[in-house]
């Protein structure tokens, strides 16, 4: 009981701090902490659409960042073609995020092991590489967005804290979205494949078919996050969908803890935290976290939440 | 017909590249089931020794010798020091280490080397062009690298296939345990084939260094065409690496040097010249999913498990 209290306890002071943030940053007056948490709120909801298919789906993804791409462009095309409405773009982004994970899962659900890995891995550099390729959208540049999206009034997307929140509330709706997949029959049935997937089908689950769709759920949930980033930096670029871009939220993931619920959001919390201290203190910050990396996974099994457990249980 | 000739020595020449890097990696993953992500960045490390020692010494040969060298110590002690506690560890754990230690390799590069890329000058008599056929040339260099590899890859086969340590590898690659069992110090084992892996990853490195600039993060994009290759080719199968390097080499170069005149015939002229480089960069993604698709095993499994 008290291995759970202590994760409980630190994950709940966690989301607090993330609500009360902007109360802070008004009183301190600290107008970078707010932009910075933004950003990490939108990376927390990615990194916890990726653990639905790594932590409980057992569904290795090296290609997530793919959907941060498509829902940051979907955002940006339209808004170049003149369409600013936030009620049109995000349901454009999540359906394109959507539609890809539905090719890209039904092709890649087709192999296992390191061989998915990398097969997410080479559609996410196609990806990137059609980015690249659009001249129409800024090529190799990046595109530029110069309107955020116009949600009618309802909320400014372009005054921080309102932005802020709209992020934090996708987060826990789709942390909530997940908590009752996970526990539904859905989210047993994808947890059982994950053990035993050949005790599964022989019980009588396609098991395809419902890895599928919980890669697609996990894609729209990324996607989401993307027409939120594209929002964030006014930006959007290749760049977003490089191999790299996934490996750091794979690295979110397992530091936060696969498989728990608040695991990936403290993983991206503590991740970009770091990032953003040590790139502080010197220039050459990625020299202390490569290592950093390495220790955490020799010496940290199951990330910061398999930490806290067994301190908990001391 | 001298642009089709260059073109698929050209091919020819960067698929073997590409092999030099890829057996490395898929004898690592075959025998130690290691999925090794720094392996672009021994690449790099092979690059960035031969400029710095070629410029210490004035002669790109020593130069290339002390950084094939240098990479082979490096390698073992990247194993001994990290790696090592790595295996028989999640494929997860491998992809994350490893991936630390890219940021480490770059960063410590930026650190000793800065920012700014290296460049690694040809000596004189590499740079001049050779006869092949009557009439058409092509760059010592390249026909050397084109030769040097062909030799690495028939020394890698000889003593794969020919020799005791080759036996042990492949007995390793089969069934660990049995052969632990069977009295092998399996752990020098595991080290020297390590060794051997950084040093070809170090080899394509140094060769490449005087086609492209040395630069940081000039292993990543590599690493990422090795690993498709590995996956084309079978995973632990070096003939399957081979085949595979060669076959990803030629589509690549010569997809780039002819696909947009390919477009322009079927589509207009703006069309074709947006579309092109976006899909001679795709089209061995695409083969590698289609690949996949039909072959989820790659083309040439070495091994069941």
């Amino acid at each position: 009981m008290k291995a759970l209290s202590v994760s409980k306890a630190v994950s709940a002071l966690m989301l607090a701090g993330l609500v009360l943030l902007p109360l802070y940053s008004q009183l301190s007056g600290n107008v970078f902490i707010l932009t910075l948490f933004t950003r990490i709120v939108i990376l927390a909801l990615a990194a916890a659409s990726l653990n639905l298919i790594m932590g409980f789906g057992g569904m290795m993804s090296f290609g997530h960042a793919a959907y941060l791409g498509i829902g940051g462009y979907a955002v940006g095309m339209l808004a170049q073609e003149g369409v600013g409405s936030g009620w049109i773009q995000f349901p454009v982004a999540l359906a394109a995020s959507a539609i890809y994970a539905l090719v890209i899962g039904a092709l890649s659900l087709r192999t296992r092991g390191v061989y998915f890995i990398m097969i997410t891995l080479a559609f996410a550099q196609m990806a990137y590489y059609v980015a690249s390729g659009l001249a129409r959208y800024g090529g190799d540049d990046g595109l530029t967005v110069y309107k955020r999206s116009d949600f009618s009034g309802l909320i400014n997307l372009s005054d921080r804290t309102q932005f802020y929140y709209l992020c934090l509330a996708c987060l826990f709706g789709v942390m909530l979205l997940i908590w009752r997949i996970v526990n539904s029959r859905f989210g047993l049935v994808v947890q059982g494949l994950r053990s035993n997937e050949q005790r599964m089908q022989a019980i009588g689950f396609p098991a395809k078919r419902y890895q599928l769709v919980c890669f697609v759920i996990s894609g729209t949930m990324c996607g989401l996050a993307g027409a939120l980033l594209a929002n964030n930096t006014d930006f959007v670029s290749p760049a977003v969908m490089y191999w790299t871009r996934s490996g750091d939220l794979m690295v979110m993931v397992i530091l936060g803890g696969m498989g728990t619920l608040f695991g990936p959001v403290m993983g991206a919390v503590v991740f970009l935290l770091l990032e953003e201290f040590l790139s502080q203190i010197t220039e050459y910050w990625a020299l202390i976290m490569g290592p950093l990396l390495l220790l955490i996974v020799l010496f940290g099994r199951g990330g910061i939440m398999g930490v806290l457990g067994r301190a908990g249980r001391g | 017909m001298l642009l089709v000739v260059e073109q698929f020595l050209n091919g020819l020449q960067f698929g073997l590249l590409l092999f030099l890097l890829a057996a490395g990696l898929t004898l690592v993953f075959g025998i130690m089931d290691l999925v090794n992500l720094a392996h672009g960045s021994l690449y790099m490390m092979g690059a960035y020794f031969a400029a710095t020692f070629a410029a210490w010494t004035g002669s790109f040969l020593l130069g290339a010798l002390m950084a094939l060298g240098a990479t082979l110590v490096l390698g073992i002690v990247l194993e001994m020091s990290a790696l090592r506690h790595l295996y028989g560890r999640d494929h997860l754990d491998h992809v994350l280490a490893t991936f630390g230690l890219i940021l480490f390799f770059n960063e410590a590069v930026r650190l000793i080397w800065g920012p700014a890329g290296l460049a690694l000058p040809l000596p004189a008599w590499l740079t001049v062009p050779v006869p092949i056929l009557p009439g058409i040339h092509y760059p010592a260099y390249r026909l050397a690298i084109i030769v040097v590899a062909l030799l690495v890859a028939l020394l890698l086969y000889l003593g794969v296939m020919r020799t005791r340590i080759g036996m042990l590898i492949r007995a390793g690659a089969s069934n660990r345990e049995m052969i632990g069992a069977l009295g092998i110090n399996i752990k020098l084992l595991y080290t020297l084939v390590f060794g051997l892996g950084a040093a070809l990853a170090g080899l394509a490195g140094l060769m490449q260094a005087p086609i492209l600039t040395v630069q940081i993060g000039m292993g990543e994009n590599i690493l990422i065409l090795a690993f498709v290759i590995i996956v084309i080719g079978g995973i632990g199968s070096i003939r399957g690496a081979f085949l595979a390097a060669i076959f990803v080499g030629m589509i690549d170069t010569l997809g780039r040097a002819f696909l947009p005149n390919l477009l322009r015939q079927v589509l207009s002229g703006a069309a074709a010249s947006t579309a092109a480089p976006a899909l001679s960069s795709m089209l061995i993604y695409l083969l590698m999913a289609i690949v996949l698709v039909v072959r989820p095993e790659g083309l040439f499994p070495a091994n069941r498990r």
